[in-house]
């Protein structure tokens, strides 16, 4: 028989609910459980109102981040069997709630849109590939896999108090393009970063390290980007390329 | 009501395609998609996307003539095969324009797209970006409608996310629009346009053992099914060889490309020992790899006598890390399994269904202004077996196409005009329907009722199929659907009300599992991804032809139709 676990889980519906409240659900958890298919179980079976984002249920598309136990994660990437026997969930912070789970991410968006997120090339779209080294996509390799999920925008304590803060995904993605070989808008994209609500208004303080399902490692990329403005305002000379 | 040009339902590769295109013509689109943008199922996908770039040196007298045979061969010849050759040839241009809009592919020592081998190619033509293909071409797709939208200069695009159609407009023969329902309000609304572009992607939850997302219930595909578009060979499911034993998710085709073997438990290399597979071992196609790993697993010699192993440690680690680095978390995660050190467990499970609604190669349909493209549609370019790397190749080429042909039928003046009585008429159906529905107190739950439906479809449409077994199973199809009349909600709200969204989709996953069962009990003959023990043998004389569903008052109807066999001769396939 499979042993139980205790999931209490934010409860909020603006329609009927004044305030939030946590119910608790008694789950049987088999080995190789993830949260994710703990909260399928509590909705086809205990409450089928509980309600939250899924869809690939292995980490790529970025629907089920939530803050479990502690820390935001990816639902359906944790395992029940590494919580201990009760398990508390609560929704992202720093965006409203739609209902239980499930917050309004047009503020996250909204954000990312402001970074000019695609490829800005010198050149015009013609023929076959430009050419990129090794080296140089090797540059990319863990900033492409970002996948938007928001654990690092809801664990940033800036983005709690500064609502116009671009927040560590959308710098990230600033910092994808910017670094990307092929793509020639420096000086336009460090501008759209470098205002009060932008690089500078990082604390360092590594959450979105920590929590980043896909290790993005958004606290990196700020730092490269204040690094490419200071050393632009130092040297007007300097080229990315030549570090 | 919101009004547009043309309206495109999905926004993974192929409806975001189709968008930019329209953008491109300068033509309004309103997309609509239940999910946001980049958690469509195209994310999911790892291998690659094919193309004969020649980039790789053992490709150098690659062509998409080359390409085209490899894909109508693979289809074991049910292919459309100019359709085929129009994917190859026009794919070429696809996959640069993919790179000149910042996808960020792997590269090869000389900076190019790099390519790696897959299953049923003469060469390396798949390109790739690690083992996260899919994933980086929606984001950049994705990037670039983000840029369209906000772009002053052209007519307006506009992405509705987490919006769920349940209905497609179709008056006096042309698709006029669509009615969605807001998920996070429960709010109804009329998206009226004179063409509309179906993108909604395939139906994999219809079974139980799955490498698809949850979103994949085949609701997209019954929507246009329930209005007069027919399905095309539904009965043709592709099995992936290698998902991961605990949960099937995914372990890309890639891992066999970069040089992994298949082991049995005496760890042999046991395609070896069948004559279909000998010469290809792990390279062979999807269906003739899966079907060898199941006779293994069948005669006792599975790991533990349930799975495969995978083995990738001969590879080492840097390329491990290099080159497969997603599946090599989904091994970590999922199976506590790290490829560097240890095999990893997998099986065959459903992966791809190659039918879809029933489109030509400019993706028409028979209803007038109605379009699809991906893997929804069936133009057919992979007849009866995909070969993997193609179906990415298939959204971005007849995406676009979808594109064009719906710019200019709206150009020419789309079709006649709806009376807006009729629209409200039809949203007043819709509405009552859900209000219905969120009243339900019967006693059936829906979740058994879809659990259940895997189980059937598992065990009756699976590798290998016969009458009997598949007749059991539409019986159990049935009696799920009369059960499903009398399902009960425990949720009544509107508000992302999800308890609603997956008992309205049930629906569609009952209905396009009868489609894919008749097609299947009919079709007396094993070609490729279908395989019956009963009627071992192609059967070109009787069975070269379409299967061909409608939906009429309710049942399936089921009729077939012709194959273009214009460039190539059929033969018996070896590998």
């Amino acid at each position: 028989m499979a042993d139980s676990k205790i999931f209490k889980i934010f409860r909020f519906n603006p329609q009927t609910d004044k305030k939030h409240r946590f119910d608790t659900f008694k789950v049987p958890c088999r080995p190789g459980m993830t949260v994710l298919q703990a909260l399928n179980y509590i909705q086809e079976n205990l409450d089928g109102s509980l309600a939250y984002r899924s869809s690939c249920r292995e980490g790529i598309c970025g629907s089920c981040a939530m803050h479990i136990n502690g820390k935001y994660r990816l639902a359906c990437e944790t395992q029940v069997s590494h919580l201990g026997s009760s398990i508390t969930i609560r929704p992202m912070a720093h965006m409203d709630i739609i209902r239980d789970l499930v917050v309004d991410m047009t503020p996250f968006f909204e954000k990312l849109k402001a970074i000019k997120p695609y490829l800005i090339p010198g050149d015009p779209d013609e023929g076959a590939e430009r050419i990129q080294t090794q080296d140089e996509r090797a540059y990319l390799d863990y900033i492409v896999d970002c996948i938007l999920c928001g654990a690092c925008y809801a664990s940033c304590a800036v983005n709690g108090y500064d609502d116009e803060y671009l927040g560590p995904a959308a710098l990230a993605k600033a910092n994808r393009f910017l670094m990307d070989s092929r793509d020639k808008a420096d000086e336009q994209r460090l501008a759209l970063v470098s205002d009060e609500h932008g690089v500078f208004r990082c604390h360092t303080l590594f959450n979105c390290q920590t929590v980043c399902p896909k290790n993005v490692d958004p606290t990196a990329n700020i730092a490269n980007l204040k690094r490419q403005i200071i050393a632009r305002q130092l040297n007007p000379k300097f080229s990315k390329k030549g570090i | 009501m919101i009004t547009s040009d043309v309206i495109v339902v999905g926004a993974g590769l192929a409806g975001l395609r189709a968008a930019l295109e329209l953008n491109r013509h300068n033509v309004k689109v309103a997309v609509v998609t239940k999910v946001h943008p980049v958690r469509s199922h195209s994310v999911a996908a790892q291998g690659g996307i094919n193309a004969a770039l020649s980039n790789h040196p053992r490709g150098k007298f690659d062509s998409p003539e080359l390409h085209a045979f490899d894909t109508i061969k693979g289809s074991d010849y049910l292919a459309d095969q100019k359709a085929v050759l129009k994917m190859t040839t026009e794919g070429i241009e696809r996959i640069y324009e993919l790179e000149h809009w910042g996808a960020p592919f792997s590269r090869t020592e000389d900076g190019r797209i790099a390519q790696r081998p897959f299953g049923g190619a003469g060469f390396p033509r798949t390109c790739y970006a690690t083992d996260k293909t899919g994933h980086v071409l929606l984001h950049t797709l994705y990037e670039q409608a983000l840029k369209f939208e906000a772009a002053s200069e052209r007519a307006d695009m506009q992405i509705f996310d987490e919006w769920f159609v349940t209905r497609l407009i179709v008056h006096n023969g042309t698709a006029k629009g669509v009615i969605a329902l807001n998920i996070n309000t429960g709010e109804f609304e009329i998206f009226a346009g004179q063409a509309v572009i179906w993108a909604t992607g395939g139906s994999g939850r219809v079974f139980g053992r799955t490498s698809n997302a949850y979103i994949n219930t085949g609701w997209g595909m019954c929507v246009p099914f329930y209005e007069g578009v027919p399905l095309k060979d539904m009965e043709f499911i592709q099995f992936h060889p290698t998902e991961l034993y605990t949960n099937n998710v995914l372990i890309t085709e890639g891992a066999r490309g970069e040089g992994g073997f298949l082991l049995n438990n005496k760890k042999e290399r046991f395609l070896a020992n069948y004559e279909d597979s000998a010469k290809a071992m792990e390279m062979a196609p999807r269906d003739i790899v899966a079907r060898n790993m199941q006779r293994e697993i069948l005669a006792g010699r599975g790991v533990e006598g349930k799975y495969i192993h995978l083995d990738l440690r001969h590879l080492g680690k840097k390329k491990i890390l290099e080159r497969l680095p997603g599946i090599r978390m989904h091994a970590i995660h999922f199976a506590g399994v790290d490829p560097i050190d240890e095999p990893i467990p997998v099986a065959p499970g459903q992966h791809y269904t190659m039918g879809g609604l029933d489109v030509n190669l400019n993706t028409e349909s028979k209803i007038k202004g109605f379009f699809a493209a991906g893997e929804c549609a069936c133009v057919s370019v992979h007849g009866s077996n995909r070969l993997g790397g193609n179906s990415l190749l298939e959204t971005v080429v007849f995406g676009k196409i979808a594109g064009e042909y719906a710019s200019a039928y709206f150009k020419d003046g789309g079709g006649e005009d709806v009376p807006v009585s009729f629209l409200n008429q039809i949203l007043r159906e819709e509405e009552d329907k859900i209000e219905q529905l969120l009243k339900s107190k019967g006693k059936e739950k829906h979740s058994a009722i879809k659990h259940e439906l895997g189980e059937a479809m598992d065990s009756g449409a699976g590798i290998f199929r016969e009458a009997r077994t598949m007749n059991a199973s539409l019986e159990k199809v049935k009696e799920l659907k009369e059960r499903y009349r009398h399902i009960g909600l425990n949720s009544s709200g509107r508000i992302a009300n999800f308890d609603l969204l997956w008992a309205l989709q049930l629906k569609g996953s009952l209905d396009l599992a009868e489609v894919i069962l008749r097609g299947a009990i009919n079709r007396q003959e094993s070609r490729g991804a279908q395989f019956r023990t009963d009627y071992p043998m192609r059967d070109d004389k009787n069975w070269m032809k379409h299967t061909i569903a409608s939906w009429k008052d309710g049942t399936v109807h089921l009729g077939y139709s012709s194959v273009d066999l214009s460039l190539y001769k059929a033969k018996k396939r070896h590998y």
